[in-house]
């Protein structure tokens, strides 16, 4: 299921045949004001203290009202069970729920690795290091045209980026969701 | 004051008419040139209960058949998921939501009717109101259905409810769903004690005219050992008057926390204050209109010409006027909202309704709740029964039209238009729908043929008093 998709947009130019083809990847955009949050009735979505929006996916009852509510139709659902037959259930990534029919997903940013170089950086008693976490869709991409980090630390690389001029968050001045993911703009020259 | 006047209509004393006159006003004495007598009430009401005809079987096998094929949907959506009922992204809702808000609707009239018109002293409710209960009841038990047919995991639907238990989990009570399950629950208990309440008279009618050992044992225990002395039709009627009182508000609760489900959202077309009056209105207005469409078919059926007469349905068509009316206005509210508003999405929306891909739907609504009942203005057409009937069935019609548009359009076309889609109905989705119309009239057939279905000590209430003792007067 995809959990980031790349939304395709064709604008075409005004008096003109002209046009050009633009792309946005899209995934859960993490909102600090998540429209999805206070409307599960069964707390199976909820913030964490990290800024993540976290899905209990075995607490989830398939009101679907969360991806109703998603302005950013980025919450996917298991209309049926997916089985998947041996040997290639082996692919299956051990480090995540299986989930069944009737309930909703989403990206959680690899909340997994999270855990992981969390655990780690305890073990070694120091504090989780910029860029030691990568999502699957950061480390997977080949231009590095996504970055992961702490967003409270002024020094992470993602921190900087976010402050950057070009640095805009979907929707959030019409409705205020506060994403925590942030897009550059593109810049284009006119010749 | 009220208490005292309550009191003597229930109390049926021969001088009533010269002691209370103005009960009379309004062209509430029956216009025919003989009107009814007490016995007659007694017999042509009774007679409902008689055993049932060929049709009366045939009706019920229709009724269950139908259920059966909601029963097998739904077992199919439970083995093999979501899926079977044709859902895709975006519209997570659909024909179950739709229907839920259809039912919701439909149970609100009953409601209206028995205890708000109760209230206002509208003696025009005194042969509907049993009826219009009784689909109260039935109708938020199909309604109910709903939210757990929906759900993607039905086999944890208690995790909605709060109760105590080992992980001290509680519901979140900011989500509307959580609100709509105690709406839903509280309308349910008190619609239905309500029914109850207003049952037990007729039923010691019957169970003092019943003939088989079923019914008299039936009817001996559902009329809670009624005898009609004065003692008890005084706590009754006090009785009755508090739970009119404690019923009124919910006629409002209901459905505005019905309406909250969408209001409470950010989708462009959920979002919007007018909701809750807007869904309260839109629910009377698809309530009377389904009370007639019961109605019609009955009287004929059980020959009550004489006692639902014509003024009856003028009375009821001019609450549907009235609805739809308000209806009407709110239709256009919405639009202006979204045009004043100059907030993008919301135009897009209120463009897309009418001029979209399923524009059909929004027109098939308009024609049907806001033109075509404008007809009711003439005054021949209210008194013409199968024009009322047609009428009625083009308002249910068209009030699940409107529940489709505001669910299916909105979410159809949100603010991302990558995500602009639609969904097809499935033969699952389909059937649940016919299944949950099987199930409102599995209860309705079996209501009529088991207990009284027209309130035959609150009609008498209505009836000039008999001047000398009649025969078979007493209840």
């Amino acid at each position: 299921m995809s959990w980031l998709r790349i939304e395709k947009y064709i604008d075409t130019e005004p008096h003109s045949e002209e046009f050009t083809v633009n792309f946005l990847p899209m995934m859960c955009q993490h909102c600090n004001n998540a429209p999805c949050e206070p409307v599960c009735p069964v707390y199976a979505t909820y913030h964490n203290e990290e800024g993540l929006n976290a899905m209990v996916y075995n607490r989830c009852v398939g009101t679907r009202y969360c991806s109703n509510n998603c302005s950013y139709k980025v919450r996917r659902f298991n209309w049926v069970t997916i089985d998947v037959p041996e040997p290639l259930s082996w692919q299956i990534n051990p480090d995540v729920t299986k989930r069944t029919m009737g309930v909703m997903e989403k990206c959680t940013f690899c909340v997994q690795r999270i855990a992981e170089a969390k655990d780690k950086a305890k073990d070694e008693g120091r504090l989780v290091r910029d860029g030691e976490i990568q999502p699957a869709c950061a480390q997977s991409c080949p231009t590095q045209a996504i970055a992961f980090g702490n967003l409270n630390d002024p020094e992470s690389r993602v921190s900087k980026l976010s402050n950057d001029k070009r640095a805009y968050k979907v929707l959030d001045h019409h409705i205020n969701t506060q994403p925590a993911v942030s897009y550059l703009n593109d810049i284009k020259y006119r010749l | 004051m009220s208490h005292h006047q309550t009191q003597h209509q229930h109390t049926e004393c021969t001088s009533c008419e010269d002691a209370h006159p103005s009960r009379f006003r309004g062209g509430i004495v029956p216009t025919e040139a003989k009107p009814l007598t007490y016995e007659e009430v007694n017999t042509t009401v009774l007679a409902m209960l008689e055993p049932p005809t060929y049709r009366w079987w045939l009706f019920l096998a229709l009724c269950l058949a139908a259920v059966a094929i909601g029963g097998v949907s739904w077992t199919r959506q439970i083995l093999n998921g979501m899926t079977e009922a044709g859902k895709s992204h975006p519209d997570m809702w659909g024909g179950y939501i739709t229907t839920f808000v259809f039912w919701v609707g439909i149970a609100h009239s009953g409601t209206l009717i028995s205890a708000v018109l109760y209230l206002f002293r509208a003696h025009f409710r005194m042969p509907i109101y049993r009826l219009a209960e009784a689909m109260t009841v039935f109708a938020v038990l199909t309604a109910g259905l709903f939210p757990l047919i929906h759900l993607g995991r039905v086999w944890y639907f208690y995790w909605l409810m709060p109760y105590p238990n080992e992980r001290a989990i509680w519901p979140n009570f900011r989500s509307p769903l959580l609100w709509d399950v105690f709406a839903v629950s509280t309308y349910l208990t008190i619609s239905s004690t309500f029914f109850i309440i207003g049952l037990i008279p007729d039923i010691a009618v019957a169970r003092d005219a019943a003939k088989t050992k079923f019914r008299k044992i039936l009817y001996g225990i559902t009329s809670l050992g009624w005898s009609g002395s004065h003692p008890q039709w005084k706590h009754y009627t006090a009785a009755y008057l508090f739970f009119a009182a404690l019923a009124t508000p919910l006629v409002v609760s209901v459905h505005s926390v019905v309406s909250w489900d969408f209001a409470m959202s950010i989708v462009p077309g959920w979002h919007a204050t007018i909701f809750p009056p807007y869904f309260v209105a839109g629910a009377i207005f698809s309530g009377i209109a389904m009370v007639i469409t019961i109605m019609v078919p009955l009287r004929k059926i059980f020959g009550l010409e004489r006692i639902l007469e014509p003024k009856h349905f003028d009375a009821m068509c001019k609450l549907i006027l009235l609805t739809s009316g308000i209806l009407t206005y709110s239709y256009g509210v919405e639009f202006y909202t979204a045009w004043f508003s100059n907030n993008e999405f919301e135009r897009a929306q209120f463009w897309f309704r009418p001029f979209g891909e399923v524009g059909a739907a929004f027109w098939g609504m308009t024609f049907c709740n806001c033109i075509f009942p404008q007809l009711l203005w003439i005054k021949k057409l209210r008194t013409n029964i199968p024009f009322v009937f047609c009428v009625t069935i083009l308002i249910n019609i068209g009030m699940w039209l409107e529940r489709f548009n505001i669910i299916v359009q909105s979410l159809s076309h949100e603010y991302i238009p990558y995500s602009w889609g639609w969904y097809n109905f499935s033969w699952v989705d389909i059937g649940i729908v016919i299944g949950s119309f099987g199930w409102f009239g599995m209860w309705m057939t079996l209501f009529v043929k088991f207990f009284p279905a027209v309130a035959i000590t609150e009609i008498k209430e209505i009836l000039p008093a008999p001047r000398r003792v009649a025969q078979g007067g007493n209840h």
